[in-house]
């Protein structure tokens, strides 16, 4: 049995989880439109392949990546491109962004799937491209592009693969509802990312609150006889957060600034897992999701297959919603979901859970009460920041120290708020401190960056003088020399004595020339390098050579004069 | 549609301030009891005057500062400093006493420095502290607990004479029959004996004590109420009754003719009244759980050196504002290690 470790904090909140566990996942009617957002993942958005007016079939890509970490997109049902460009999207910012809008025509008819026969066979990098066609991006947080992180093993050591099992957020049940139902989905899944990554340990780590899920995947764990461990940790919020899960499985501590794979840690989430699955050995790519549809304001709370792109009108109205009741509209769950004010936006890939509350389930929160400093959020907060000194800093607009006081490490997980006694939105606190210091930094970067290149062309203009001077004073001597050449030759023919006075003067005064420039070219290297520019191996190169030719005008006006007296 | 648009989280724990207040206003029950107990009805009336004038003060400060009034008179922290002003004075103290306490507390030492949250003393022992620099007299004027003073305990257990004790100036001296020095004091003022003379001789420690430790076990049941009830951690009042005594064995080890007991300094006084019920405040204490066990070392370390080298016999109030002094500075050597951090960070930060 491996350990269970801790981590700092957490809480305990109302479960509500059972509400949405009386029934098996349901299949949500195919709306007569889908909306597709062309970014439903981090990264950059997808490049639409497809135009208004095209017939599209199940399944087919109407989306590809742009760039390396990206998604590629796919339609979920057969119809006709009806529209490209802005809508409504589930974003906190409630702005809208662009998407490909399908007017589905019923038939729900395939494009031609490829599945892998045996994926073992297969070539890992085409194995990789064939998960990265299937769109598939993280199913339970944020939505990294999968086959990114898939690819890790290509320049980190991954000894521990994590299977996210944990759902610690209240109300959602979607994973729980996967794992019940399809665990061997979820284990073939674990087995192939296994296969990618080649670790030496895999763990699924689950909250005890699921029993049901529990015994599935274990049942099924020892049927297959699959070296995966199923760790069950005890229920606390947030233990499904990747940096807590790590920690409570291997004591771990993922560096701040750092990824999990630096530490030799890749997480998944089993409905990624699920999604794997169905890309290799079906061929199907990323075009459903189970979400849980649950809050009291509906009259089906259960878990519903749907398509991406589903309007949440369309799912709230076969959950039987109740408009008059519903007073708040969350997406994600109660701790760290967003709400929603238009029901128009479509179900993404990321979308786990709609609640649909109503005003005594989720009241307006009482106004904030002054901070009493009681360090009720500190004892709560998983990332063992000080949370009342970071509201501190935030409100008073000293960010610096409120970075200082790691405000980055904050990963928003409203421990803190919740148990606050005096109200305080202490999150919305940190997400404008954070935004501010962003903005403020790409200023400053954007200001250096004008900066750097304003220096850089002083330099390249002082450079280029040096250089012009430089073949300027070798003209000169080389007609110099061309001159005493035939002076010689005359003089070797009249031999006769040149003036000692004027000679002794034209030597002092190239000596003292020679030393001038040699003081400017010194003084414009150490400039250059005062300011870090580069190029400064060139100005060095010239100072030496001037230095020796005061040294050499120095010494032949010495000489002279040595002979004179 | 009017759905509204709000901040995760969504739900929050029923948990308000009020009810922080409340329940520590509960915890100070038993020290209530335990002093109306041992010297009649004095602490109940102080106390019934502190909380109305802390309330009127309260309402006026709101008001001038446009701030919603009875919003904020409910979060009931006018309250709590009140109670502990009351039942930290003598019982018999006159009538205008608590009232300037009061008055210092809120208006002075809560209102002035922007109010609740903001203020970086503990109003409850500006205010003590004040009232004690001022009226060293009255503040100092215990009545001797009821054991020592036999058949006259009818009056005091009197409601209306109590009454008349507190309210009348001319009545004054009839007190003055009844009062006697607190243990500390008597220790303190000892003049050529030694501890164990003291004890023997003096009836406030032979037979009084008892009634001094009854509070004080009062309120120590009320903090651990508190802290069972989450609503401070034992760190403060932990590392400054463990500093107190130790220290005080120490002393007490190496010369027991002239240094009190360890367990006389625990027992008596405000110590535990301090531990649990000052030096938790968490405005104007240390946040992290290892500034709070250095804030409390540094309450108790400060309370035996005031009680045995000071002028004082009481420190309480002047330990804490001391360490309350402190306190900004503690924070920032104190942060707690971050997750994902090799180290604690330092400092106050954005100096650069
Ligand atoms: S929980 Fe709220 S009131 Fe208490 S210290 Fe934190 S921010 Fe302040
Ligand atoms: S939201 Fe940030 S500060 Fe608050 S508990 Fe979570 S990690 Fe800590």
């Amino acid at each position: 049995m491996t350990r269970i470790y801790s981590f700092h904090g957490g809480i305990h909140p109302p479960e509500n989880k059972r509400q949405s566990l009386g029934a098996p996942i349901r299949q949500a009617p195919l709306p007569a439109r889908l909306i597709l957002p062309l970014q439903q993942h981090i990264g950059k958005a997808a490049t639409p392949l497809v135009e208004v007016g095209d017939q599209v079939l199940k399944g087919q890509k109407i989306a590809e990546p742009t760039g390396h970490v990206s998604a590629a997109i796919h339609a979920p049902s057969s119809g006709i491109i009806s529209y490209i460009g802005l809508q409504p999207v589930p974003h906190a910012s409630g702005l809208e962004s662009p998407c490909i809008v399908i007017e589905t025509d019923g038939q729900e008819q395939w494009c031609e799937l490829h599945p892998i026969e045996n994926y073992r066979d297969l070539d890992k990098k085409e194995l990789l491209k064939h998960i990265r066609d299937a769109g598939i991006t993280g199913l339970g947080g944020a939505g990294f592009p999968t086959d990114i992180k898939l690819n890790l093993s290509k320049d980190h050591i991954v000894n521990t693969l994590i299977i996210n099992a944990a759902e610690c957020e209240p109300y959602i049940t979607a994973d729980d509802a996967l794992m019940r139902e399809r665990p061997n989905d979820i284990l073939t899944g674990v087995e192939i990312i296994a296969h990618l990554l080649q670790p030496s340990k895999i763990l699924i780590g689950i909250e005890d609150n699921k029993p049901n899920a529990i015994k599935a995947l274990r049942d099924a764990i020892r049927e297959r006889n699959l070296p995966i461990e199923l760790v069950v940790v005890p229920t606390r919020y947030p233990s499904g957060g990747e940096k807590q899960l790590i920690q409570l499985l291997t004591s771990i501590e993922v560096p701040s600034g750092s990824i999990p794979a630096d530490v030799g840690i890749v997480c998944q989430n089993v409905g990624t897992a699920a999604a794997i699955y169905r890309a290799v050995i079906h061929g199907e790519p990323l075009i459903s999701r189970i979400v849980t549809l649950t809050g009291f304001a509906l009259g089906h709370r259960q878990n519903y297959e749907a398509l991406i792109g589903t309007p949440f009108s369309v799912l709230l109205e076969a959950a039987d919603v109740d408009r008059s009741k519903m007073f708040r509209l969350v997406m994600g769950g109660p701790m760290m979901g967003i709400s929603i004010e238009d029901d128009r936006i479509p179900l993404i890939k990321t979308t786990n859970c709609i609640i649909a509350a109503t005003q005594e389930e989720m009241p307006p929160a009482p106004p904030a009460q002054p901070c009493i400093r009681c360090g009720m959020c500190e004892q709560v907060c998983p990332a063992t920041l000080l949370p009342q000194q970071l509201y501190w800093f935030a409100k008073g607009r000293e960010f610096e120290k409120a970075r200082h006081h790691n405000l980055f490490d904050c990963i928003e997980c409203g421990a803190c708020a919740y148990v606050c006694p005096s109200n305080i939105p202490l999150v919305q606190h940190y997400r404008f401190a954070k935004s501010e210091i962003r903005n403020e930094e790409a200023e400053q970067l954007k200001a250096a960056q004008a900066r750097e290149r304003f220096e850089a062309r002083q330099a390249r203009l002082v450079r280029e003088e040096l250089e012009k001077e430089q073949r300027r004073k070798e003209r000169a001597e080389a007609a110099a020399r061309e001159q005493a050449r035939k002076k010689a030759e005359a003089d070797s023919v009249s031999s006769d004595t040149p003036d000692p006075e004027a000679e002794l003067k034209k030597l002092k005064s190239a000596a003292s020339i020679a030393r001038t420039k040699l003081k400017k070219a010194s003084e414009a290297l150490k400039n250059a390098e005062e300011k870090g520019l580069d190029g400064t191996e060139k100005l060095k190169e010239t100072v030496a050579q001037l230095e020796e030719k005061a040294a050499a005008a120095e010494n032949a006006w010495q000489q002279a004069t040595g002979a004179e007296q | 549609m009017s759905l509204i648009h709000l901040s995760s989280p969504h739900v929050s724990k029923a948990n308000a301030t009020d009810r922080v207040m409340r329940l520590v206003l509960i915890a100070t029950l038993p020290a209530l009891i335990a002093l109306t107990i041992f010297f009649g009805w004095g602490s109940l009336i102080q106390l019934l005057l502190a909380c109305t004038s802390a309330l009127a003060f309260e309402a006026v400060c709101l008001r001038m500062r446009k701030r919603p009034i009875l919003f904020f008179l409910r979060d009931g922290s006018a309250l709590v400093t009140a109670v502990l002003i009351a039942l930290a004075i003598p019982p018999f103290a006159p009538w205008w006493v608590v009232v300037i306490g009061t008055f210092t507390a809120i208006v002075i030492a809560k209102h002035l420095y922007g109010g609740l949250g903001n203020n970086p003393f503990n109003p409850a022992m500006v205010a003590y502290a004040l009232l004690l620099i001022s009226f060293p007299a009255e503040m100092t004027q215990w009545n001797a607990p009821f054991v020592l003073i036999g058949d006259n305990w009818n009056v005091l257990a009197s409601f209306t004479d109590s009454l008349v004790i507190i309210f009348s100036s001319i009545n004054h001296g009839m007190i003055d029959a009844y009062t006697g020095a607190t243990p500390l004091e008597v220790l303190k003022h000892r003049g050529g004996m030694t501890t164990e003379e003291v004890w023997r001789n003096d009836p406030v420690l032979s037979q009084g004590v008892f009634a001094w430790y009854g509070i004080s076990a009062a309120w120590l049941m009320g903090g651990i109420f508190l802290i069972y009830r989450k609503v401070f951690t034992w760190h403060a009042p932990f590392a400054m009754i463990t500093t107190l005594f130790v220290l005080s064995s120490l002393f007490y080890a190496g010369d027991p003719s002239n240094f009190a007991d360890p367990f006389l300094h625990i027992g008596v006084g405000a110590t535990m009244m301090c531990a649990f019920f000052i030096a938790t405040d968490p405005v104007s204490g240390a946040t992290s759980n290892k500034g709070k066990v250095i804030f409390g070392i540094g309450v108790g370390a400060l309370i035996y050196i005031i009680r045995t080298w000071g002028s004082y016999p009481d420190a309480a109030a002047f330990a804490i504002l001391l360490m309350n002094l402190s306190a900004p500075f503690i924070d920032h050597y104190t942060q707690p290690r971050s997750y994902g951090h090799a180290r604690a960070n330092r400092g106050i930060g954005g100096g650069k």
